[in-house]
Order: C-alpha cells, then structure tokens, then sequence
C-alpha cells in the first residue's frame, strides 16, 4: 500500500507542488495501479529474466566522431536565463 | 583500544575518446563555455542518446587489466536528481548490470604482494560544471563536460591504511594511462577518488560505520584526508562518541573534512533501465579482440625489467611509472648493453633535470641514442664518471651529442701512460716534503697526491689509472 506520506514524498523528489485534495486523489490512484499490477502477480515468472526493453535490438553503436556541435548561442538559446556564455540559475550549492 | 582501518575507493576516470559518451560532441577540455553541446548532451526533449562504441572498448580494456569478469550483457540506468550540472535531470549510468565485476590488482606492501579487490567497473557519463558567483545568488553553468565519457571503478573495503589507499590509487592511474583510456590528469578532474572509511576495534569482524569523503584531488590530498579521517574517528568513538554516516568533504586548506550531508539527507536517486538505450552484448570474440589490443602492464613490465635486465626492483618501480619513460629507459639499453648504468643515468640525472622543469621524459632534451653514447664513452674510457656528469648536464641544456660537447671543451680523458708518468713526476718532486711523509707512512698523504694529479690535469686523468701509477711511483 502507498501513504500518503509516500506520495508527498515522491512529489517531494519530482519537485511537483500539489495540495491536499490531489495527494489524497494521487494515494488512491496509485493504489488502484498497484493493485491493478499485482495481477501479474498470479503468473508464475521463476526463471524469467526481468525485460528491461520492449524490443530485442542490442547493440546499437555509433562511432567516436566527432560532428561539428550547435555552438553556444543555440545552446543558450532556449534558456530561461543566460548571461555571458554562461547558463544562469540560482545558487544551488552541494 | 587498538583499531583497524577499512577503506575502499571509488574511482571517476575520464575516457579518451574523441567524443561523448552519449552524442557526437567533442570532449576536447577548454573549449568556449557550452560550445560543446548539442540537444543531446542538453537534455532536450524528444532526443536519442546513441551509445559510443570506443567507450565500451576503453572499458573493457580497464576491465580485462584489472582481472575483472567481463559480463556477458549489461545495461544502462537512470540515477535520478535535479542539480544544474544535469540538464535532464538524471544521469545516465549503469545500475544492477554492470559492465565488469570481481577484478582485482595486486600492491605491493612492504615487499609482499597484497591483492585488493575490485568489485564493478561501470560506464556512465560525466555531469557539467558550475562556477558559483562569491558576491550574488546565481551560479554559472557550462555543459561542455556534460556527457564525456567516464568509468567508474569501485574497490572491496581491503585497503587497511592510508598509505595502501594511496598506492592503490597509484596503481589504477598508472594503468588507465598505459591503456591510453585516460590522461589520469588529477587537477584538471579526469581523474578522481572518493573514499569511503570506518574503523574497527582489531579483530572485530563486522565493519564500522563509514564516513565518505569527497574533494581530494591529489593523490597527496587522498592520502591526508584519509589519515584525517581515521584520526577524527579514532578521537570520536575513544571518546564515547559515535562515528555516523555521512558525506564529508576535504578542506586542503585547513587540513580537515567536513561534514557535507548526512545519511538521511542522502539522495534517493530511484535508478530505474533507462529505455532509450538498449542492452550491450559483449561476446567472446570481442573480448578477445580487446585483450589483443592490451600493452604490457606495468607490474609486467616491473617484473621483465627486474628479471632481463637485472636491476633492482626499486629501479624497475621507478622506470616504469611512466610507460615513455620506460621506453626510454630500454632504448638506452639497447644500444649500450649497461643496464645498471643506464638505470641510474636515467633515474638520477636525466630525472633530476626533468623534474627541476616538470618537463616530460617525451620531451627530453637528451634522446636516448645520445645517453647511450654517453655511457659507451664511460665504459670504454674515454671520460670519466666525473666528467660525464658535466657532460650530461651540458647535454642536457643543449641538446648536442657528448662527442661534439667532449670535442668542444677538450674534455677526454687522460689514458697515456706515459703523460701521466711524467705529470706525477713533476709532482712528486714539487712537493718533496709530503713525499717523505708519505713513505715515513703517512698513508693518508695518497688523497693529497690523486687530487694535485688531477688539478693538474684539470680531472681529465683516469682516476683508476692515477691510481695504480701513483701507487707504484710512490712507493720509489
């Protein structure tokens, strides 16, 4: 079972604000989707390797080239603030 | 209370590849800030990271050099965070399928063989760097490093004192840069070590509670914080403190670490298989494909020099730190078949110069053609060790030969039996006083008479060939 603690948790981390009303709602939504997965739960999957990808391609490789990148000003370009050749963003330090 | 030291390390090295790991962008370093960027490396929506095939080949070649099993598929995963040295927001590494596992390289500790372990080497890529404005509250982003290349190699906790956690690290370096994966550069970051460390009381099985550290970027600085830090913990627990786990970080000023984050603060970083890239086979065939390409090791090579050139092991260790310098060292050898001489030319002078001007062995300006000829000259007698000395040096600062040095400053050795003769005649009569001490048995006076005979010759005389004459013509 997921709590609500669990889920003002998890908004915690995607940094998502939600109120009250929605972490009620998103508790027993997810709920409902975990009970909904929990019917796989009936197959017996013993010696199955976990799929991590829908398709069986491996291998896709490319090779050490280097191709000419977009060039500071288009990679700014998008940026919600900039200054120099810099991104800019609030002080955050680790 | 007497106490063990646990350490094991992790370890970040940058890959020489041309590109990132993930897209087509150089990895050159000093590039114009966020030059070296495209959607990709950005974190744009709706883009497709393609795998760099060399970085698994670099992998595999640290992995085949550390003993590590290399596993038959793995996958990468998504290490999720929100810092703005990622752009998109998690990282792309590789989580439950590694690349390789259960390696091992071997230290040497005090003359034995000490084997530690290594417990994963995994690919993943590097994140961008921030330059945190002193006066307002805003960072600096540049995303040129976002995306290169890096493997990570985490070691068992079997290193028990600084001192081994240091030679370990040695070691690592010593073998991505013979690889050629890495240029192991430490103060540019291409090369970094975190260390995790607790202590127990002696004989105590289980591990005590460990504290990571961060910021060392030295291989001196590893070393200190970790002595710090079995320190700082002894002081604690000796003092009915307890050690709690957290994330410290090392203040080279100060000479301490300092609490960073606790455990609870700790990031949960929800690693998930990332969809967008698929699994990496590695088969037989290109295992075997990547081990051809492997060079002689260093510890290898330490032991061939050790065994065909009879050297000590202390000179093997020293040559072969640097795979140029080892190269160097054996080009000597081949053309002056003096190994031991070569050895200590090589370690004593032309080291000396080198590390005088932090100058590489790859741009010395003595050629190891020249430095044999120089021995030749010794061996052979044309100049004395004494002489060589000067020669070297003068070799070094111009580049010439020692022939045309020898030539230009009149410098060979007085190998004439005769001229000598007569020199120490002259001598022997100028000073009649010391002479008749001399045979009264003053035997020290004979140090008095080798240096009036090689004043006279200005050191040009061969110093075995005084000897034996002025021991003769002494005696009367």
């Amino acid at each position: 079972m997921i709590s609500k603690q669990e889920v003002e948790y998890v908004a915690h981390l995607a940094r998502l604000e939600i109120d009250d009303a929605q972490k009620d709602k998103f508790t027993s939504q997810l709920n409902d989707i975990l009970l909904y997965i929990d019917k796989l739960n009936e197959l017996d999957t013993k010696g199955v390797e976990p799929m991590s990808h829908a398709i069986a391609v491996t291998n896709a490789f490319r090779d050490d080239k280097v191709v000419e990148s977009i060039g500071t000003e288009s990679s700014l370009a998008n940026a919600p603030d900039a200054r120099g050749e810099f991104f800019r963003v609030p002080k955050v330090i680790e | 209370m007497e106490f063990e030291t646990v350490i094991g390390l992790e370890v970040h090295a940058q890959l020489l590849t041309e590109t990132k790991i993930f897209c087509n962008c150089s990895t050159k370093f000093g590039g114009a800030p966020n030059s070296h960027a495209c959607p990709v490396c950005l974190g744009m929506p709706g883009v497709l990271p393609v795998l760099n095939k060399k970085v698994v080949e670099f992998a595999m070649k640290m992995a085949l050099a550390t003993n590590c099993l290399i596993n038959k598929s793995c996958s990468y995963a998504r290490k999720n965070y929100f810092y703005p040295d990622l752009p998109k927001g998690y990282q792309i590494s590789q989580y439950a399928y590694p690349l390789a596992e259960h390696g091992h390289v071997f230290l040497d500790v005090d003359g034995v063989q000490k084997k530690i372990g290594i417990t994963r080497i995994h690919m993943e890529e590097d994140a961008g760097k921030l330059i945190h404005d002193e006066h307002n509250p805003f960072s600096y982003v540049d995303l040129n490093r976002t995306g290169v290349p890096l493997i990570e190699i985490v070691s068992e906790p079997d290193m028990r004192s600084p001192e081994e956690a240091a030679d370990y690290l040695k070691r690592l370096h010593e073998i991505l840069v013979y690889l050629e994966i890495c240029d192991g550069n430490m103060e540019e970051g291409s090369f970094r070590c975190d260390a995790n460390v607790s202590i127990r009381p002696r004989g105590q099985k289980e591990f005590g509670t460990r504290a990571e550290l961060k910021n060392m970027n030295s291989f001196r600085n590893v070393q200190r914080a970790l002595e710090y830090e079995v320190k700082r913990q002894q002081y604690l627990v000796e003092n009915g403190g307890k050690v709690v786990q957290e994330t410290r970080l090392w203040d080279d000023a100060q000479s301490v670490t300092n609490s960073m984050r606790s455990k609870e603060e700790a990031h949960d970083y929800r690693y998930f298989p990332d969809p967008d890239l698929v699994p990496v086979i590695v088969d037989d065939t290109w295992v075997e494909k990547i081990a051809k390409e492997l060079p002689e090791l260093p510890l290898a090579k330490r032991e061939r020099f050790v065994k065909d050139y009879q050297i000590p092991a202390y000179d093997a260790g020293v040559l072969t730190v640097d795979k140029a310098l080892a190269g160097y060292f054996e080009d000597v050898v081949k053309l002056c078949s003096s190994p031991k001489a070569a050895s200590n030319w090589v370690m004593g002078d032309v080291l000396k110069f080198l590390n005088e001007e932090k100058r590489d062995i790859r741009n010395c300006p003595i050629s190891a053609t020249a430095l044999a000829e120089m021995i030749c000259l010794i061996e052979d007698g044309t100049i004395s060790g004494k002489m060589a000395k000067d020669i070297v040096e003068e070799m070094y600062k111009t580049g010439k030969d020692p022939k045309a040095i020898i030539a230009e400053k009149g410098m060979v050795q007085i190998t004439d039996e005769g001229a000598l003769s007569i020199a120490i005649q002259k001598i022997m009569d100028a000073n009649p006083n010391q002479l008749k001490d001399y045979r009264g048995g003053k035997d020290k006076l004979f140090g008095f008479f080798v240096g009036q005979v090689m004043k006279a010759t200005q050191g040009k005389a061969n110093p075995q060939l005084v000897n034996d004459l002025l021991k003769k013509m002494l005696a009367g």
